[in-house]
Formats: structure tokens, C-alpha cells, sequence
């Protein structure tokens, strides 16, 4: 179901001036086709341009992907030579892992936590609107913006260690965001900040399909909270989770902004995503093959998970 | 059966604490900006500012050149709009079209925008560039309108098609049985109808592109139209580490979409949750 609502009765009133049967005056259609609304080729200022910025703009960096053209001047063919050199480049590598790390890591956190939430608060919560509102501000906020709040929180000098030291808990106070080790885990956690409202929001409108009278037959029946949870609710808002995780893969593969504000990529090449790595490849160090590949390899990755989840989601057909 | 009982509220009062637990880099944000230089290095973090002053807020509106964060302000509203015009004109229309045919390459359109919406950008990235310098539109808003519409219509035309097909025909029946042509059916019997779709439209590629820092950084690198995200990114580039005026920046920043947010915050949240459904 997409966002319906029913058609004011007046738009049903509009005046139409008086004409003769449509396509009057062209050749006759055979039935069979059914109605015709819409003339076919209202549709070809879209398609073009979908086609143009779309398709053939990725027909050509996949093409520049096996060359090692450098944004200027002649190239040469050169197979999969800059492939070859992902799989050798560890700082590559460290990307593409990370990459994968992020965007399940955040994915899985973000979907437990809004659901979690989204549990907490439907039904019966006198303040429930208020408190979706306030989970949901974080998803509003640019990427950009809130990765700067939280590089002041994770400060040397910022709120956690100030106050890990005020409780006595000095010695865990660390330069966050310049450790190697702990990097990844501070953007992990930026990342789930700004994704729990969303998925939290998706799962409340899926929990608002579920039936009451059947929650509460089987509260009858004597079947306890996560009974409940994992017979009734769970198969019911099966659909919810597909979108939220498939939606947040999607989007956690594609991790850009908040690593360029909170590390740039740092310390050593720590918090490095494909997203940050082909736009210093391409873009800073005019290395546009190089660039293009890896593209084509994150490419690759969305293709395949956003495959993998539209089979496990068309298993369970919900309509 | 269910009643609210001394759980519930004991649940709502856990909520509560959570909440304002999660919102906390809120109290950070609002508290740092107002204090004044002499005060970022004395106080504590947690503290409040003793003598708040809006010195910050003055000098980042005032900023120009590359950070002229009120330049990037006017350019990011002008960009967002004419995206969202672009993407409702070209959206509806092109997913009223392929949702009503009947015939055998509506589906085959409707396969061709599911996928470019999964596409990643990046890979497209660098020959969009190129194109898009040869025919001028790199470092221009109208270029950015254009490029935009192009990259987010799939969505626009996904959320369309999917509106249109849960939307029974029988209005449009009964216009065509009145005579009406098919524009005079889409012009003044489908489009008063798709209100709602359009509001799905305007709020998510409203957000994505308010929102954007890859593209505009690409597109509009190196000119003197910044979006305000670029705008910012420079800005805060010079500061090096005064959390005050940083925060004060990102606040201007924030000011625009968590006042839209928290004004038709019930039709945004719809808007998510409707949307996606499809």
C-alpha cells in the first residue's frame, strides 16, 4: 500500500467541457489492450533522462573502470588490471571491509533499536506522538551536521571523556576518533544515531497492521510477551523489516558524509569506505580508472544485496 | 483487555529517559554555540554557558567567500525547489503513464526505474562530471536542478506508479465516458487526486537534496555557488577546532529542515513510513 488516502469527492466533480469520444480522430485500438489513459509518449522526457544520468553515465565508468585514464588526456585499455590492484591495495581493502562492517553493523543496530522503540511505544502511551517525534529528529538532520556534533562529543577534550573522568573512569578516556581501533566503532555509532528513528518509524506502521484482537486472543490463550512477539507480531510486520534493512543496506554501503567530517577516512586509513575512496581517487587524486573500479566493485555489492533481499522478501508476499 | 496500567507508565517514564538520552548531542550543540571564546576552554563540556552570547552566530553569517554560509542558504533553498518542481512535473506524469498502460514496455519502464534506484551514484559519478562540464551545467544551481531531477526521478516515479496503481480507475472511466481527453483527465481529474503522493515526493527528495554533500561538492566544486553543506564543510575546514562557532554553523544549518520537520512533522513521518510501503 502506498501513502492512500481517499480522493476528495469534488476532484471527481471537476468540470470537464464537453468532447467527443477520445481518440476520435485516430486509428481504432483493439479492445483487448483495455483503456488507454495517458498518451505513451508523456513518458519519454523521464526515460530519457533516467536513461542519460542513469544508465549510460554507469555504462561509461564501468567502461572506465578497465582503463587507466587519469581524467585528462589519452588512456589505454588495460583489463583488469585496476581490479588486480584493489585486491592487492590493503588500504583498499580496510575499505571494503569497512564498508561491509558499517553497513550491517548499522543495519542490524539501528533495525533492533527501532524496533525495540517502535515496540516500546506502540499503543496504550499517553505521549507516544511526542516521543516519535523526538526519535524521528536525528533522520532529518543532514549526515554532515551531525557528524560534527558527535566529533566534539568524542573530543579528547569532549563530554564522554570529561565525564567518564568525573565518575572515576578516567583511564577508558581516549582520542576516540583518533584511535585505529576504536574509529570504526565511534562511526558505527554515529551511524545507528541517525538511522534508529527511520527504521523505529517504518516498524511502527507495520505494527499498526497488526490486528489487536489477535494479540490479545493469545494473551488469553496464556501465551507470555515473547510468545507473543515471535508468533503473532514478528510474522506480521515481516515486510516492514525487508524494507528497513533493505533500504539501510542501500544506503549503509553508500557511507560518505559522516566519515569525511568525523576522520576523513583516518587514523591510517582506519574508517576508509569504497564511497570515501573512490571520491579520493577519482576526484583528489585524478586517478580515474582506479576510482571507477572500485565503484564498479560497490556496484557490485548493492546489486547483489539488493537482490538477495527482494528473493527473501517475494518468499513472503504480503499483499 | 490491554489497559494502561502501572507498567505502561513505568514504561513511558523508561521512554522518556531514553529519549532525552538519545537527543542529548542536542543539549551539546545548543549549549556550546552560545558561549563565547573566553568561556570553550574554561568551562567543562557539560556545563552550561555562564554569560551566552550569539558572537558565533554573527560571525558565521558574516563569513564570505568560500563558506558564505548565507550565499550557500539562498542556493541550497533555489536547488531544493526547483528539484522538487522538476521531480513532481516529470515524476507524475511519467508514473501515471506507465502505471495505467496496458501495454507490453510499461513494464519493462517500470523495471527500468527500480533499478537506477539501487544504482550507486558514485559509479556514475565521474562520467556525469564530464558530461555535465562539456554542456555547462557544473557550478551552476540550474545545473544542479537538472542533475538532481535526473538522479532522484526514479524514486519520484516509483512512489508515483506505486500511488496510481493502489488508485482504482474508475474516475478516469467516468471522465473518458464524459468525453474528457486524456489531458483534460490527467489535468483536472488525476492531478487534484495525487496530492498525497506528492507530498511523499516533496518530503523525501526534499530532504535527500537539502541534505546532499557528494553531488554538490562534485558539481559545484571549486565555484562560488555552494549548497550550504559545501558551505559549511569549507568553513568548518578553517576553524581547525573552535567548537563554538562550529556549532553555531551547524545550528544555522539545522535551523531550516528541524523547523519544517517539527511543523508538519506528522505529515513527514507519514510520508516515511506511506512511502515506503509501496
Amino acid at each position: 500500500m502506498t501513502a492512500t488516502m481517499q480522493p476528495k469527492s469534488e476532484a471527481a466533480k471537476a468540470p470537464l467541457r464537453g468532447r467527443r469520444a477520445p481518440g476520435a480522430g485516430e486509428k481504432p485500438r483493439p479492445r483487448s489492450t483495455g483503456l488507454q489513459l495517458g498518451h505513451w509518449w508523456w513518458a519519454l522526457p523521464g526515460i530519457v533522462l533516467v536513461i542519460a544520468i542513469h544508465y549510460v553515465a554507469t555504462g561509461i565508468g564501468g567502461f572506465f573502470a578497465f582503463t587507466n585514464w587519469t581524467g585528462i588526456g589519452s588512456f589505454k585499455i588495460v583489463g583488469w588490471q585496476n581490479f588486480e590492484a584493489i585486491f592487492k591495495d590493503p588500504t583498499k581493502l580496510g575499505a571494503l571491509t569497512n564498508t561491509l562492517f558499517l553497513a550491517f553493523g548499522s543495519v542490524f543496530l539501528g533495525n533492533v533499536g527501532g524496533l525495540i522503540i517502535a515496540l516500546g511505544l506502540n499503543r496504550m502511551l499517553k505521549t507516544r506522538y511526542i516521543l516519535r517525534t523526538l526519535f524521528f529528529m536525528p533522520v532529518v538532520l543532514s549526515p554532515l551536521a551531525t557528524a560534527y556534533v558527535w566529533k566534539y562529543i568524542f573530543d579528547f577534550d569532549g563530554p564522554i571523556n570529561v565525564f567518564l573522568t568525573s565518575i572515576g573512569a578516567g583511564d577508558l578516556a581516549k582520542p576516540w576518533l583518533a584511535d585505529p581501533q576504536w574509529a570504526i566503532w565511534t562511526v558505527l555509532v554515529v551511524l545507528v544515531w541517525g538511522s534508529t528513528g527511520f527504521a523505529m518509524v517504518i516498524f511502527m506502521a507495520g505494527l499498526a497492521g497488526v490486528p489487536v484482537e489477535v494479540e490479545e486472543a493469545a494473551a488469553i490463550d496464556g501465551a507470555n510477551l515473547w510468545q507473543r512477539f515471535r508468533y503473532v507480531t514478528l510474522p506480521a510486520i515481516r515486510p516492514a523489516i525487508a524494507i528497513a534493512t533493505t533500504l539501510g543496506i542501500v544506503q549503509g554501503l553508500r557511507v560518505f558524509d559522516p566519515i569525511m567530517a568525523l576522520t576523513n577516512g583516518g587514523p591510517a586509513g582506519a574508517t576508509e569506505t569504497l564511497a570515501t575512496q573512490v571520491y579520493k581517487q577519482a576526484f583528489a587524486l585524478g586517478n580515474f580508472g582506479g576510482g571507477a573500479a572500485l565503484a564498479l566493485v560497490l556496484a557490485a555489492i548493492i546489486l547483489f544485496f539488493a537482490v538477495i533481499q527482494q528473493r527473501l522478501t517475494r518468499q513472503n508476499p504480503e499483499d | 483487555m490491554f489497559r494502561y496500567t502501572k507498567l505502561t507508565l513505568l514504561r513511558e517514564i523508561g521512554l522518556w529517559v531514553l529519549a532525552l538520552t538519545f537527543l542529548a548531542p542536542f543539549y551539546f550543540l545548543v549549549t556550546t554555540a552560545l558561549k563565547p571564546d573566553s568561556e570553550m576552554y574554561t568551562t567543562s563540556p557539560l556545563a552550561l554557558p555562564k554569560n551566552p552570547d550569539f558572537s558565533n552566530f554573527v560571525a558565521v553569517l558574516t563569513a564570505t567567500g568560500n563558506s558564505n554560509v548565507v550565499l550557500g542558504l539562498v542556493n541550497s533553498i533555489i536547488i531544493t525547489a526547483g528539484s522538487i518542481v522538476g521531480l513532481i512535473a516529470l515524476g507524475s506524469i511519467t508514473g501515471y503513464v506507465i502505471s495505467r498502460s496496458t501495454r507490453r514496455w510499461s513494464k519493462g519502464a517500470y523495471y527500468l526505474f527500480l533499478i537506477a534506484i539501487i544504482l550507486p551514484g558514485q559509479l556514475g559519478a565521474v562520467p556525469l562530471y564530464m558530461g555535465a562540464r562539456a554542456m555547462g551545467l557544473t557550478g551552476s544551481a540550474w545545473g544542479l536542478i537538472v542533475l538532481y531531477t535526473g538522479m532522484l526521478l526514479p524514486l519520484s516515479i516509483f512512489l508515483y506508479s506505486n500511488f496510481f496503481r493502489g488508485l482504482g480507475t474508475d474516475y478516469e472511466e467516468a471522465a473518458t465516458i464524459d468525453g474528457a481527453s486524456r489531458s483534460q483527465i490527467f489535468g483536472k481529474v488525476v492531478l487534484p487526486m495525487m496530492a498525497p503522493a506528492t507530498g511523499t515526493v516533496t518530503i523525501f527528495a526534499g530532504l535527500i537534496v537539502w541534505n546532499d554533500f557528494f553531488t554538490s561538492l562534485i558539481f559545484l566544486g571549486g565555484s562560488a555557488n555552494q549548497t550550504l553543506p559545501v558551505a559549511m564543510y569549507y568553513y568548518i575546514g578553517s576553524l581547525v577546532s573552535e567548537w563554538n562557532s562550529i556549532f553555531a554553523i551547524v545550528i544555522v544549518s539545522m535551523v531550516p529542515i528541524l523547523a519544517l520537520f517539527l511543523f508538519a512533522q506528522k505529515r513527514f513521518i507519514q510520508g516515511f513510513s506511506g512511502g515506503l510501503k509501496g
